[in-house]
């Protein structure tokens, strides 16, 4: 109860006008880590909103105001169990002499018996408001086969029993890098399979950064619209670029925390816009004028925006229970249409690179109306799923002396478990995640 | 380098001027940092090119040598500096640098310390991620090779952004005036683990830092230490698959094994683009039952390990 005391005046500490953003303030956008990276869940943080650990939810209000990176774990009171601010106990490094552990797993016998504590039983414990930590004692205790187990076997029992019993959730910020783990991990196919590797050689790739006017052609759900932002502090412009009439989504763009000095440097424009030649012909004049029409439908696709959110928490098991309106702060809306001032400054100077993730679209045909926009010796970075239309793509930019320094990469990412004595690479891994076609734009004439 | 001011954007520096940094395009593997100037020269095995040519040209053009032979003049990004720049050390590439630094998770106004500063190839990539209000403070115990750092810093333009002391981080630690500043610490150093505590001193909560090892060995080492004051502990190992891409003439007909000796005898490993303009010509001639077709495949060689990336985050104790 006297940590919620602490949180409350560090809300109050925190001015509503200024947010400090290493702090999860109300309103704002969190991603919740349970269990050591079992679950990664978005929520926006407000006083309803719910998160559902196993079978029971669990109210958000105890991280409004606490400093990013709190752990918090589930305790239970006469009102039922809730999330609760745990400081972590500080390890002294005890040399756990592995090796010299010779116990083996030769007596153990898969038949069910091991465990003397009924379901029933535990249940009971719980509802007489038992720490987590007391039940997993008491299922230590009442193990038949736990003190005959290698000491590896009981670390993982140990872990076990307490992401069951006593979860722990990590409160998160919510950036580029976190926010493409959660997709690549729950939903890929929503960002094209784009891994956070993958995603970083990107805005490598094409040298993003502040001040820099970067086109995107973004299909991934606006992921890599957040990236080149958050990397643009404020400065510059990114500006999502599309064929046809009606701008893909960049809902993601949402899950970022941007202050609105960032989210007013995320534009969007369409090709034939931006290429269109100062002197408008009456010709194209018409073309403009249809452009213009489709604009007005952006407002379609953002409804279906909402729809598709609220797939993303619901299936994410976060339910934002009917808080009061005035509560919740809604995160401004990024992706307005481009000013004309901005438009013929491009016009004039060309954008300073490119980026292309662009799903389920021939990136050679998106290209060559694309890369003439960008100013002469601008790097540009093209990803795509699949090799064969990159490859296309890369032969016909060197046949069109369009670019150089054309390569066509595919990085590999691989972690490991660091334990004493048993380092090792995971055995699970991700095999794939994306081609990345980079190269130099260069003055054709 | 850096467009750190607007005015100096690349996509409004469109001229080369006296004194510009540019890079000499002349293949993907060859390569050159020029300060342009006005009564100077550049040879090269094409010929003689004169600067006062290139002033008022935009980048991304070609230039002529005497012998009619050209190259190209390019913008100088991180990307092309690190590949030109001096090796004074072992450097950080392309594939590491970028990951370190989204998961450094450095954006616009971050305080990065580093250390050591080797080549500075890095310290370029955390400049233009920390731009323009943030800075990066690297440390090297090595005397010559950081005043070498920050005579580049000066040439590439950063020098605003990065400051550059002669310290041992390892015996030393980093210095208490940083002491609770850092968003994220990067090491290379023989032994991480010996500044592991000063690194945590200096992180704010939540920050992260990074540790980057050759050896399993210190990885090991490093993550004991790291248990104690750190959370979400990860190790990784991040390598880069090259593609070559050809276009190719596959038989298909039905006589099988015809004189197409010349498909893979003729392939060299990573010499993809300045080939393929001839093999498009081969293509033409080509017979009833053969077609052209792009093709892709990984290059024979790569770079097998390069060290493995250990990063964690301080814990939150307030």
């Amino acid at each position: 109860m006297e940590l919620n005391k602490d949180q409350a005046t560090m809300s109050e500490n925190n001015k509503p006008q200024d947010p400090d953003p290493r702090f999860a303030c109300e309103g704002c956008s969190v991603l919740l880590d349970v269990n050591d990276g079992d679950r990664l869940v978005f929520a926006r943080l407000s006083g309803g909103a719910i998160l559902k650990i196993g079978n029971k939810n669990y109210s958000l209000k105890p991280m409004i105001g606490a400093p990013f990176g709190s752990l918090f774990q589930v305790e239970s009171g006469d009102e039922g169990s809730f999330l609760s601010r745990i400081l972590p106990v500080k390890q002294e490094n005890k040399s756990n002499n592995v090796i010299d552990d010779s116990r083996d797993n030769r007596e153990l016998v898969d038949n069910n018996e091991a465990q003397n504590l009924t379901g029933e039983e535990i249940e009971a414990m719980r509802r007489e408001g038992a720490k987590g930590d007391e039940i997993i004692e008491a299922l230590i205790a009442n193990s038949k086969t736990f003190e005959k187990k290698f000491q590896l076997s009981q670390e993982k029992y140990l872990l076990k029993k307490q992401k069951k019993y006593a979860p722990k959730v990590l409160l998160r910020r919510p950036f580029a890098r976190s926010i493409c783990e959660a997709y690549f991990k729950k939903y890929p196919e929503r960002i094209g399979f784009l891994r956070v590797d993958a995603l970083s050689l990107l805005l490598t790739m094409a040298n993003v950064t502040a001040y820099s006017d970067v086109l995107v052609v973004d299909m991934v759900g606006g992921l890599v619209t957040g990236a080149v932002a958050e990397r643009l502090g404020g400065t510059g412009y990114v500006c999502n670029t599309y064929k046809g009439n009606s701008p893909s989504s960049v809902e993601m763009v949402r899950m970022f925390n941007f202050s609105d000095k960032v989210i007013k440097r995320i534009v969007q424009s369409s090709i034939n816009e931006l290429s269109s030649a100062k002197t408008v012909s009456p010709e194209e004049n018409n073309q403009q004028e249809r452009v213009c029409n489709a604009e007005i439908n952006i407002n379609e696709p953002s409804t279906s925006d909402i729809v598709e959110e609220t797939s993303v928490t619901a299936e994410a098991m976060v339910v934002d229970i009917v808080a009061p309106e005035s509560k919740i702060i809604k995160a401004p809306k990024a992706g307005a249409k481009a000013s004309k001032e901005a438009i013929e400054m491009w016009q004039e100077n060309g954008f300073s690179s490119l980026i292309m993730a662009a799903q389920d679209q021939d990136p050679w045909s998106l290209a060559k109306d694309v890369l003439p926009l960008l100013s002469c010796s601008a790097p540009f970075a093209i990803y795509h799923q699949y090799l064969q239309p990159l490859a296309t793509c890369m032969h016909n930019l060197q046949q069109g002396k369009m670019a150089i320094n054309l390569q066509i990469t595919e990085p590999w990412l691989r972690e490991y478990q660091v334990l004493p004595s048993r380092t090792h690479p995971h055995m699970q891994m991700s095999s794939f995640g994306g081609y990345v076609l980079s190269g130099i734009r260069i003055s054709t004439t | 380098m850096l467009p750190t001011e607007s005015k100096k954007a690349v996509s409004f520096k469109r001229y080369i001027e006296d004194g510009d940094l540019v890079i000499v395009y002349e293949r993907h593997d060859v390569m050159k940092p020029v300060v342009v100037s006005e009564g100077d020269v550049l040879q090269n095995r094409f010929g003689v090119y004169k600067h006062s040519d290139w002033i008022g040209k935009p980048l991304g053009t070609k230039v002529f040598s005497n012998k009619g032979k050209f190259v190209y003049l390019l913008a100088p990004t991180p990307e092309l500096w690190t590949l030109v720049l001096s090796h004074r050390t072992q450097i950080l590439y392309i594939a590491d640098i970028s990951f370190v630094v989204m998961y450094l998770e450095v954006v616009p106004g971050c305080i990065v310390l580093e250390s050591g500063t080797g080549s500075g190839s890095l310290s370029t990539s955390f400049a233009r991620a920390v731009a323009p209000t943030g800075h990066v403070y690297s440390f090297d115990f090595h005397e010559q090779r950081a005043a070498s750092a920050r005579e580049d810093f000066e040439k590439t333009g950063i020098s605003n952004l990065v400051t550059v002391e002669v310290r041992d981080i390892q015996g030393q630690g980093f210095p208490e005036k940083l002491s609770g500043l850092a968003d994220s610490v990067f090491l290379d150093l023989p032994q991480p683990w010996l500044a592991v505590p000063s690194a945590a001193k200096m992180l704010k909560e939540d920050g992260v830092l990074c540790s980057f090892s050759p050896c399993i060995e210190q990885v090991q080492r490093t993550c004991e230490v790291l248990r104690s004051d750190f959370i979400e502990i990860r190790t990784f190992e991040v390598l880069l698959r090259t593609y070559e891409v050809k276009e190719v003439k596959v038989d298909t007909g039905n006589m099988i094994g015809e004189s197409h000796d010349d498909y893979n005898g003729g392939l060299r490993p990573c010499k993809r683009k300045h080939r393929s303009k001839e093999d498009g010509a081969v293509s033409l001639d080509s017979s009833s039952n053969a077609t052209s077709v792009v093709m892709a495949r990984p290059c024979s060689e790569a770079r097998g390990h390069t060290g493995y990336l250990t990063f964690a985050r301080l814990q939150c104790l307030s």
